[in-house]
């Protein structure tokens, strides 16, 4: 086949271009330039985009002898994945920018462009398999259950998914740096990367700050009143507890936390921990990583990237994905995807969009 | 894509395999001991060898041995004479602040310009270049005419580098000369091919660099007029004329010297060998892609264009996709643009010719030299209207913003 490696410049990416290498695919690399001005995002080591990374990359497609190019997608990463975030944030909601990346970037834009170039496949660096059943492709969690990089794939459709290669997803990350090492792959040693790359000093609030000002509302209780002002509803999550700047303690003593956050009038709503819990989750915009679901589904779903799987059952209603969760759940955020499970297997995903209250549901 | 086919390499003006005479030169003094500068028995024969180097070039080049300042290649040589001249006219008069350079340069000017303007006070015109990219006379004319005993220097290149136009440098040089004002060219893609007299030119300063006449890389040289002074810009044992430190590279400097013998002794041949090729490669081009946009002069003549340089633009495309494409058939050429950390951004010569910035990046250079073949031209005329068909395909994808 013939593969275009997404590469990174860490040690994820080389070490799955170079398996791909070696089980005989003609593969090219490419490093997707992210941003206009590299040093405006994450230096050194941890960054996903920076002049260094791309010369990391073309380093190890020098060692494997492939071909490397850098591709120019500054403009498409932001207007598909900064602006979405700064926007979801302004909005009350809670962006996931890396599964948003996958998405409009690497298996849309990326991919679009191999397939036309004549590629077969992009393979990439993610810790997730791919396992081909009785029903065509499935994406399944990786053997490594602490890298496993599904809930951030779980937007790809079975047709995105085709051309998909994930060469790592059953190993462990042990192993791949010692891969690295062994192939003579200088990044071997290099830290993994972590937080947002786009956000230069890993200071997201700051970031957020910046881009958007000051969006002051009140605080206040789920009877309407008010307990407190704040400077930027963008700062606030559902489930959040610290930070909330309330004058007065709640009349039962407890901590409150972050229940909802209106964005037109800014008005945060906070409560005890009871009432963050959750038993009915609707997901918007759902995408099927196979078959779609039929009828209602016994399911594991997964609200937070490194979160845990909850037992639920599934059924689409229209455009509406419900998610009915066994047990309530807090600390469902708006904006995050709930990807559903089956066993190892994800079924597919949608966006966050509303919840039931588990005492109203 | 799986059998990558023999390389056809398109891309001499990125840098030419070397002359077997240059190599046997080079290789000969190689094991040779000796520092140039020393005063014993072996800095003397290090120093014949790079006198007579030094005389080889400067006959090649209708200039007085005296008047070569041997540097590191091309991009010393060029910020030695923008830098220098700057320096040394500014100190001599301080009014002499406005520096004239045309839009198109190589970056080794142009950066070197545009740093003087930045933190060292000059106040920088860049000179605009018509469509086909050569600069307009009668610009520099009103330019220099404004104020003359304000400008400190012209620079104007021999002929681009990226879309092969001839720049009108005698003409140029003579303005300038009126007034007393120096002028420097980048002859480094003209030697070789076109016919280069320095004395002849009327310039004070030109630039010539190892690697695109045959040469090894990292050598080249400044041709200074002797009354002309700069002030250094590398300082220390002031080997060169007390401008330019640095133990002087023997090898290379051998080997530059045989290469540029050669190469100017056959450029009226190589020339007309080239441009023949040349012609040829635009023919077949067009033919399988009538879209394709000749940029650059379309006068064949080597006084409007190099003759081994072809640059089209592919509408709808991408340079960065016809590259890979390209590549991929074991065929070698250039976007002509790239920054360190390989983004490809719009050519600044495309677009001081007023191209719209998607031309620019739709663009690529083909470039001939001694080594050329129609073998190699046909390649690229069978491979190319494929290629271009499908990167114009990614093209649109890029556009629309993705299918899924
Ligand atoms: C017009 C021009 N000037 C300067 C240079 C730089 O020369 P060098 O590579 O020897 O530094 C080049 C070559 O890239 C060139 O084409």
């Amino acid at each position: 086949m013939r593969v275009l490696a997404a590469m990174s410049g860490g040690v994820d990416s080389a070490v799955a271009a170079a398996r791909a290498v070696a089980a005989g695919h003609d593969v090219t690399g490419v490093h997707l330039a992210l941003s206009r001005n590299p040093l405006s995002y994450r230096s050194g080591a941890r960054g996903c985009c920076t002049q260094e990374d791309a010369r990391d990359a073309r380093r190890a497609a020098d060692v494997l002898g492939i071909p490397f190019y850098v591709w120019d997608l500054a403009e498409r990463f932001h207007a598909d994945v900064v602006e979405d975030f700064v926007q979801e944030y302004s909005s009350g909601r809670t962006p996931n920018p890396c599964l948003r990346c996958n998405e409009k970037i690497k298996f849309a834009a990326v991919l679009d462009r191999a397939l036309a170039l004549g590629f077969d496949a992009v393979c990439t660096g993610h810790y997730a398999r791919l396992v081909d059943g009785p029903h065509g492709r499935e994406l399944h969690r990786s053997v490594d259950a602490e890298k496993d990089q599904s809930y951030v794939l779980g937007v790809l459709t079975a047709q995105q998914l085709a051309h998909a290669m994930f060469p790592l997803g059953g190993s462990r990350k042990t192993e791949v740096r010692a891969e690295a090492a062994e192939r003579g792959l200088a990044v071997a040693d290099k830290p993994d990367s972590h937080d947002i790359c786009f956000v230069a000093d890993g200071d997201t609030a700051g970031f957020l700050a910046r881009e958007l000002g000051d969006q002051p509302g009140n605080v206040v209780d789920e009877d309407g009143t008010v307990l407190g002002q704040h400077d930027a509803s963008y700062a606030f999550t559902v489930g959040q507890r610290r930070g909330l700047r309330i004058g007065r303690p709640a009349a039962d003593g407890k901590p409150r936390y972050v229940l909802s956050i209106e964005p037109v009038s800014r008005t945060i709503t906070v409560g005890p921990r009871e009432h963050l819990a959750v038993s009915v989750i609707e997901g918007a915009k759902p995408r099927w990583c196979g078959e779609p679901l039929d009828g209602t589904q016994e399911c594991r779903a997964q609200i937070r990237a490194h979160g845990e799987t909850l037992a639920a059952r599934a059924w689409l209603d229209g455009d509406t994905l419900r998610v009915e969760l066994a047990e309530p759940a807090v600390g469902v955020a708006p904006g995050q995807a709930v990807v559903l499970y089956d066993g190892t297997r994800v079924i597919g995903s949608a966006t966050i969009a509303g919840t039931l209250a588990a005492a109203t549901a | 894509m799986t059998t990558r086919s023999p390389h056809v390499y398109l891309d001499h003006a990125a840098t030419t395999p070397m002359l077997p005479e240059a190599v046997a030169a080079m290789t000969a003094q190689l094991t040779r001991l000796g520092n140039a500068s020393s005063l014993h028995t072996s800095g003397r024969a290090a120093r014949r060898v790079v006198e007579e180097a030094r005389e080889t070039i400067a006959k090649a080049l209708g200039a007085r041995p005296s008047e070569v300042i041997f540097t590191g290649g091309g991009t010393e040589a060029d910020n030695l004479a923008v830098k220098g001249l700057y320096w040394s006219r500014r100190a001599a008069d301080p009014r002499r602040r406005r520096v004239l350079a045309s839009a198109v340069e190589h970056h080794a000017v142009l950066d070197a310009v545009a740093w003087l303007g930045s933190v060292a006070g000059a106040d920088v015109e860049w000179l605009p270049v018509d469509k086909l990219g050569r600069v307009d006379v009668d610009a520099v004319r009103s330019s220099v005419e404004r104020d003359p005993e304000s400008v400190a220097l012209v620079t104007l290149m021999w002929v681009n580098n990226e879309v092969g136009t001839v720049q009108p440098v005698r003409e140029v040089a003579a303005i300038a000369r009126q007034h007393g004002i120096p002028t420097h060219t980048d002859a480094v893609q003209a030697v070789g091919q076109l016919p280069v007299d320095f004395a002849a030119s009327g310039v004070d300063a030109m630039t010539v660099t190892g690697h695109k006449v045959g040469g090894p890389i990292g050598v080249g040289a400044l041709v200074v007029r002797r009354e002309t002074n700069l002030v250094p810009v590398l300082h220390g044992g002031g080997q060169e004329r007390d401008v330019r430190s640095g133990t002087l590279d023997v090898p290379a400097i051998a080997g530059f010297a045989a290469a540029l013998e050669i190469a100017t002794a056959e450029q009226p041949a190589r020339a007309a060998t080239l441009a023949g090729l040349r012609d040829e490669l635009i023919r077949q081009v067009r033919a399988a892609v009538p879209e394709a946009e000749l940029n650059g002069d379309p006068d064949p003549s080597v006084e409007h264009r190099l003759p081994g340089n072809a640059h089209f633009s592919f509408p709808g495309c991408e340079g960065d996709s016809l590259l890979l494409l390209l590549d991929a058939r074991g065929i070698e050429c250039s976007t002509g643009s790239a920054c360190s950390a390989g983004v490809a951004e719009p050519s600044h010569v495309l677009i001081a010719m007023g191209r719209d910035e998607e031309r620019a990046r739709g663009s690529l250079r083909f470039s001939l030299g001694h080594t050329s073949t129609r073998a190699e031209v046909d390649a690229l005329g069978a491979a190319i209207g494929p290629v271009v068909e499908r990167a114009r395909a990614a093209g649109l994808v890029n556009v629309s913003g993705g299918t899924f």
